[in-house]
């Protein structure tokens, strides 16, 4: 088994993408504290990680887990109005505002597989491993999420 | 239209940049949890850029740069604890006493050292190297001697080859036993720099 990096190479690597996915997932407000939780989960787990093949793909699990953490914690405090997901990073247009809020809307699967292929960029795989689900239930999860994206954009 | 929503979706991944405050608040609260086993930083010097490590216990790898500083890392994640993670404040009292060093301040290190990445022979041999003062020189023979084996003075510079902590363990002041002055890790020059910086070479 090849050595892991150190873990400063990971966040050189990917911290960015994280960071993005959790923007995405939960809105710039709640972000920075997923952000944290997940680099202190990671490295916690680090040591104990047996295949540094797909380490992005391990940190955006985790990530997701933070992401759902948080999603949790929103829905039992009453949401401040003005607390639209996601705001900062995807200015100005309108319309994208609209996209946003419809991902949000979608059931949590849906917005999982959905958030996870398309802004964390992960294979099928990847997800029905994320999501602890099969592959073809990941792919369903996607194609369900996108089809309702689209009514609601049309 | 659908292909239009993945465009859409993929957007914010592709500029987002994570800012560097977020990072370093990341840091510094993994650091205050514990959750860091290495902390390192690139400490300037004289010589060229040093990598400096730090676990809890101490410093634990002083290396010349070189070009070597991912060579550095790699080897700590694999032979101390992958958990390694680029923290400056770890290290500021290793720089001041480094700066001080080579400022002609100093003429020892105070700063607690962990020997994770020695053992056995090699490790007696330098904790012996360490005892050797400021301005003074010894020999390959003596430090084997001071590890418990005189006749030992080949793998006894095998060990101060092996030196991860330069200059804080100064096995530059060990020169051949018959005053010839050896090798040293960082290469001759810089092992000529340190011993005139310290009066043991003059000119």
């Amino acid at each position: 088994m090849p050595a892991l990096p150190p873990f400063q190479a990971l966040l050189d690597d990917h911290a960015d993408d994280v960071f993005g996915f959790l923007v995405a997932s939960v809105g710039r407000q709640d972000a920075e504290d997923c952000f944290q939780e997940t680099v202190i989960a990671a490295l916690r787990a680090y040591p104990r990680v047996r295949r540094g093949d797909n380490l992005r793909g391990w940190l955006l699990t985790i990530a997701h887990h933070k992401a759902i953490d948080a999603h949790r914690a929103r829905r039992r405090r009453p949401a401040p109005v003005e607390e639209v997901r996601g705001d900062a990073v995807r200015d100005p247009e309108p319309a994208d505002g609209t996209l946003w809020s419809a991902v949000d809307d979608l059931p949590p699967k849906q917005r999982s597989a959905v958030l996870l292929r398309f802004v964390g960029d992960l294979p099928h795989r990847d997800i029905a491993r994320t999501l602890e689900i099969s592959e073809p239930a990941a792919r369903r999860n996607l194609h369900e999420g996108l089809r309702k994206l689209h009514e609601v954009m049309t | 239209m659908t292909f239009e929503i993945e465009t859409a979706l993929r957007q914010p991944r592709a500029g987002a940049r994570v800012d560097p405050g977020v990072l370093a608040r990341a840091r510094d609260r993994a650091l205050q949890e514990g959750a860091v086993d290495v902390a390192y930083a690139e400490v300037d010097s004289p010589l060229g850029p040093l990598v400096a490590a730090a676990t809890p216990r101490g410093l634990v790898r002083l290396a010349y740069e070189d070009g070597r500083r991912d060579a550095v890392l790699d080897d700590l994640a694999a032979r101390v604890s992958p958990r390694v993670l680029e923290a400056p404040a770890r290290l500021d009292e290793v720089r001041r006493e480094l700066e001080d060093y080579f400022a002609g301040r100093r003429r020892g290190f105070d700063v607690a050292i962990d020997w994770a990445l020695t053992r056995g022979f090699t490790e007696r041999v330098l904790r012996a190297t360490a005892a050797v003062p400021f301005g003074e020189v010894s020999s390959y023979r003596d430090v084997a001697a001071g590890a418990g084996n005189a006749a030992a003075t080949r793998a006894a510079g095998n060990a101060l080859g092996a030196n991860p902590i330069p200059i804080v363990v100064p096995c530059h002041r060990v020169l051949r036993t018959g005053g010839g002055l050896g090798g040293y890790t960082g290469g001759t020059d810089r092992k000529v720099f340190l011993l005139r910086l310290e009066g043991s070479l003059l000119g």
